[in-house]
């Protein structure tokens, strides 16, 4: 009886933390879906290897480890694009394939598991309260500059004359988008965090009318299929991240379905 | 005498040890229409945004005005794999009421029914009707267009043109442009800037739209405008 609450416990710990992290991946993940910045979730997701690896290694907290190599790996991207002016994406190419190599090559097999899948065994309430706080502050920050981001996806030059200052927000979008997937390697894993900010954001796109509806509905999506892949990976004993992709695979298809 | 609104001294611009714009002068007054002509790549383009400040420049430029509004060219303007964005959405990132959204889309010659239509669904014309109503909806002093017909078909352009004679007529609203068509430059333009990276002529058009001139903007096809307009 004590196991099953202790397990119960622990259960609303992870769902809890899963569906923040999905929403606010959901909601960031939405304005992510434009030309330049589709592969970015996952090109990011991978750089974070091997800071999870090396969290690993120390026993310090994966999301800490994750967080610290996107932001050498951010800082990195953003020198050389300034310097080759070669597109963001290409170097981001070449960034995260060289990060994946080193934390393939100084990873072992059980680590590798949890690198690339996740693992929500060792949630606490602390965890949660910690995720969900996170998780409203990076909400209400994006909430604030997506007028800029939105204007600046069409045209940056009419967001600067705007009064924006296109690189400090183009700057702190990169870092609210670091810090979400930082959140997210903990719960799917560095290979599938491209999933938690793209795929609530397709099927959202799929059936909305407006940018209103589109971005909240995203969010709502990306809560709704974590917290019921987290579920379902605790009745079917089966790994959570692949569980949680396939929920939100699962609501794509619906979209499809839906799609006038 | 109308003040100057923006006076410009020798204005350079160099990207990367190459010299895009070299000694511009020019000045421009309350209510005047500044056509910039130039060859492509002559750097008309560079020009506009630095006079909006987006661009490190060398030299004086010097607004008396705040009242800024900027339509960039279309290759400046991002229109595949936007975000679902609505036609009023899209107008309110600028804080424009429902009201004046419609207001805005008689003006510019929108289709009404367009208002909840997603932006990536817009024709290129349609887009460009609704950058010009961003552009024109808090009363601007000052418009900057860089070719505000592209991809307008030949009614809009003429609707374009008059719109923009109107605001010109009726707020004594000063422009800057950048056209290729030398029958609005006739039309509408006070002030004639001809630049290849340097400037070349600068003054009235009357003055300065001659064989030889336009022959040193353009090349030798430029013949073709100057019976256009000496055949009217």
């Amino acid at each position: 009886m004590n196991i099953d609450i202790l397990a119960s416990k622990q259960l609303l710990a992870a769902i809890i933390t899963s569906a923040f992290v999905g929403g606010i991946a959901g909601y960031i993940g939405s304005l992510m879906v434009t030309k330049r910045m589709s592969l970015m979730g996952g090109a990011l997701g991978h750089l974070t290897l091997p800071g999870i690896a090396l969290a690993l290694v120390y026993g310090i907290d994966v999301s800490i480890g994750a967080l610290l190599f996107l932001i050498f790996g951010i800082i990195l991207i953003w020198a050389i694009e300034k310097r080759t002016k070669l597109p963001t994406e290409s170097v981001t190419a070449i960034v995260f394939s060289s990060s994946v190599a080193i934390a393939l090559l100084f990873l072992k097999h059980e680590e590798i598991d949890i690198a690339i899948i996740g693992d929500i065994s060792k949630i606490t309430f602390y965890t949660a309260t910690v995720t969900a706080v996170i998780s409203i502050a990076i909400f209400f920050i994006v909430r604030f500059i997506l007028r800029y981001i939105v204007l600046a996806s069409i045209s940056e030059d009419l967001a600067a004359v705007e009064g924006a200052n296109v690189l400090l927000y183009k700057f702190i979008y990169l870092a609210c988008i670091a810090c979400v997937v930082a959140l997210g390697v903990r719960i799917v894993g560095g290979l599938m965090t491209a999933a938690l900010v793209a795929i609530p954001a397709c099927t959202s796109k799929n059936i909305s009318k407006n940018l209103y509806g589109y971005t909240y509905f995203s969010l709502l999506v990306g809560a709704t299929s974590c917290a019921l892949g987290v579920f379902a990976a605790y009745i079917t004993k089966l790994p959570t991240g692949p569980m949680i992709i396939i929920c939100s695979s699962l609501f794509f298809i619906f979209s499809l379905v839906l799609k006038k | 005498m109308e003040k100057n609104i923006l006076i410009v001294e020798n204005l350079s611009v160099t990207i990367d040890g190459n010299k895009v714009l070299e000694d511009i002068s020019f000045k421009v007054k309350k209510n005047e229409v500044l056509i910039v002509l130039g060859p492509n790549g002559a750097g008309k383009t560079m020009l506009l945004r630095t006079l909006l400040g987006l661009i490190p420049y060398t030299g004086t430029i010097d607004w008396k005005e705040k009242k800024i509004s900027y339509l960039p060219p279309q290759e400046h303007i991002n229109k595949q794999y936007l975000l679902p964005l609505t036609v009023e959405e899209f107008l309110s990132l600028k804080n424009i009421s429902g009201k004046r959204t419609e207001e805005l889309m008689k003006k510019v010659g929108l289709d009404l029914n367009l208002k909840h239509h997603q932006i990536e669904k817009l024709s290129t014309g349609q887009f460009q009707r609704m950058l010009i109503a961003w552009a024109i909806s808090n009363n601007p002093q000052v418009l900057i267009f860089d070719e505000p017909t592209t991809g307008i078909d030949i009614g809009g352009e003429e609707t374009v043109f008059t719109l923009l004679h109107k605001l010109w007529k009726e707020h004594g609203i000063t422009m800057i442009l950048v056209t290729h068509h030398m029958h609005a430059v006739w039309e509408h333009a006070t002030d004639v800037l001809c630049i290849n990276k340097k400037e070349l002529c600068y003054g009235k058009p009357e003055m300065i739209l001659t064989k030889e001139n336009l022959e040193k903007i353009y090349g030798l096809g430029a013949k073709i405008y100057e019976h256009r307009h000496f055949g009217k």
